[in-house]
């Protein structure tokens, strides 16, 4: 009798259907998981980092070297008291960091580790990201206005203003990139051959995409919605607890999303570097190759922090409104232009 | 189910349904974890210490506003390209002109709102 049902089970149509669920779902666990371990580590690289520049040690009491800081943290920040202020309104209060996180975590579904692992290969990965990013912009207003604070207040309307200034050219980037992949699929970006000669023509492009994911991440020297000396802690003043952890984790993660999203479009994602494909080279596994250019990448918006001072608002909407814009905007049609009238524009995947 | 293009959007719900999981898990653990004492000056609104003298929601300058709206414009007008950026070889000059009237009109725009000082913050 059971035989029968083990039968009826096995060659059912929902037999397939769990059997791919529970893949799925083991693979966006491991996704997670490895993702999170990479911002809690973020936090003590950066202060590392920001030691290495000043002279100083950094952390290096709680467990060698320091290593077990960002638990230490977390733990901290797991047994404090979640302070909700009499005036916020208390549902979208606690709603903003939580969809700040989410938001940061599930661009990473469709982000291709190496040949082949990716969570889902949608057709159209790079619109996706572009879209989750957009979304993020709600996060920071939400908590601004619901803190029902000056602080937050302006913080969040800062924020916001800022984040959709550079967006436009983070857009126009992503524009000049697809004209010589002709795809939408962040694979078929990157493996995507390209002549030397374009990348001579991409390279401004990455400086504009690089300088405008600070701005977009709200990193020094753009982190004028935390400008300690205006806005005391501009939209998360009055979070505390999880709450504020959820915004400083993922903040981190929308770092390495822009890292990953620099690797992706710009320095070849999983493959060796600068397309480099010789024996010792190629024996690294790709996903190395990969973390190994994230972390590089990280890397220099550590070194921009330590060494840039910040900016004022005016400067910071004049760069992103009366130089990246334009400039982008020119620059995708030199770029289209380019590849026109050489003939080389890749054929539609 | 059984459409291919929604199977491959059905990792990207689960990737949602369990980030947003953890998030909540997260918020819960915590707030059941540690001790909640409240009392009327922890919760009041931080402004450096004084008592909050108006209500924090105020009028804010203008310009938010028309960078939201100039916003809107060039991120439909980045969405009006990626078709276009995928499929130039098949459009070809014809293509390539169409978008170069289209984004000349914007410029013109663009100008327009220089002039008139809508990018200048003081």
């Amino acid at each position: 009798m059971a035989n029968i049902w083990f039968d009826l089970w096995h060659n059912s149509f929902w037999h397939g259907i769990a059997g791919r669920g529970i893949t799925i779902l083991a693979e966006v666990l491991i996704v997670i998981v490895v993702l999170l371990i990479f911002v809690a580590y973020a936090t003590y690289f950066e202060r590392k980092v920001l030691a290495l520049a000043q002279l100083r040690m950094g952390p290096n009491v709680v467990g060698p070297f320091g290593l077990l800081q960002p638990f230490a943290d977390g733990l901290k920040l797991m047994v404090k008291e979640t302070i909700i202020p009499a005036g916020a309104n208390r549902v979208l209060f606690l709603m903003a960091p939580m969809l700040t996180f989410t938001l940061a975590l599930v661009g990473w579904a469709v982000v291709p580790f190496d040949d082949g692992w990716v969570v889902a290969n949608i057709n159209v990965g790079i619109l996706y990201l572009f879209a989750i990013s957009s979304l993020g912009v709600y996060g920071i207003i939400v908590a601004g206005w619901a803190s029902n604070s000056k602080y937050s207040f302006l913080g969040g309307l800062r924020s916001a203003a800022q984040m959709v200034s550079y967006e436009v050219s983070i857009g126009f980037v992503i524009v000049s990139v697809l004209l010589t992949v002709g795809s939408l699929n962040l694979s078929n970006i990157v493996l995507a051959h390209q002549p030397f000669w374009m990348w001579l023509l991409m390279s401004p492009m990455l400086v504009v995409f690089f300088i405008s994911g600070l701005a977009e991440t709200n990193r020094p020297p753009f982190d004028l919605p935390e400008g300690e000396s205006e806005l005391v802690g501009g939209f998360n003043t009055e979070y505390s607890a999880m709450t504020f952890a959820l915004f400083m984790l993922g903040e981190y993660a929308n770092m390495f999303m822009i890292s990953a999203l620099t690797t992706m479009l710009f320095l070849g994602g999983w493959l060796p570097p600068f397309g480099i494909m010789v024996a010792p080279l190629t024996w690294i596994p790709g996903i190395l190759w990969f973390i190994g250019k994230i972390c590089a990448v990280m890397f220099l918006f550590l070194w921009v922090r330590a060494t840039l001072p910040r900016f004022r608002y005016d400067q910071l909407m004049r760069l992103g409104w009366k130089i990246f814009l334009p400039f982008s905007l020119l620059w995708v049609m030199v770029i289209a232009g380019v590849l026109l009238a050489t003939g080389t524009l890749p054929n539609p995947q | 189910m059984q459409n291919p293009l929604l199977v491959d959007y059905v990792p990207i719900l689960i990737f949602l349904v369990v980030a947003a999981a953890i998030t909540i898990v997260m918020i819960a653990g915590s707030y059941l974890l540690a001790q909640q004492k409240p009392d009327s000056e922890k919760v009041s609104a931080y402004e450096c210490g004084f008592e909050a003298f108006t209500d924090a929601r105020t009028k804010f300058d203008v310009r938010f506003y028309l960078v939201a709206i100039l916003f809107i414009i060039f991120d439909l007008e980045v969405a009006f390209l990626f078709p276009w950026a995928v499929s130039l070889k098949d459009i070809g000059l014809f293509g390539f002109l169409s978008m170069a009237g289209f984004l000349g009109v914007l410029t013109v725009g663009f100008v327009y709102e220089w002039k008139k000082g809508a990018l200048d913050w003081e």
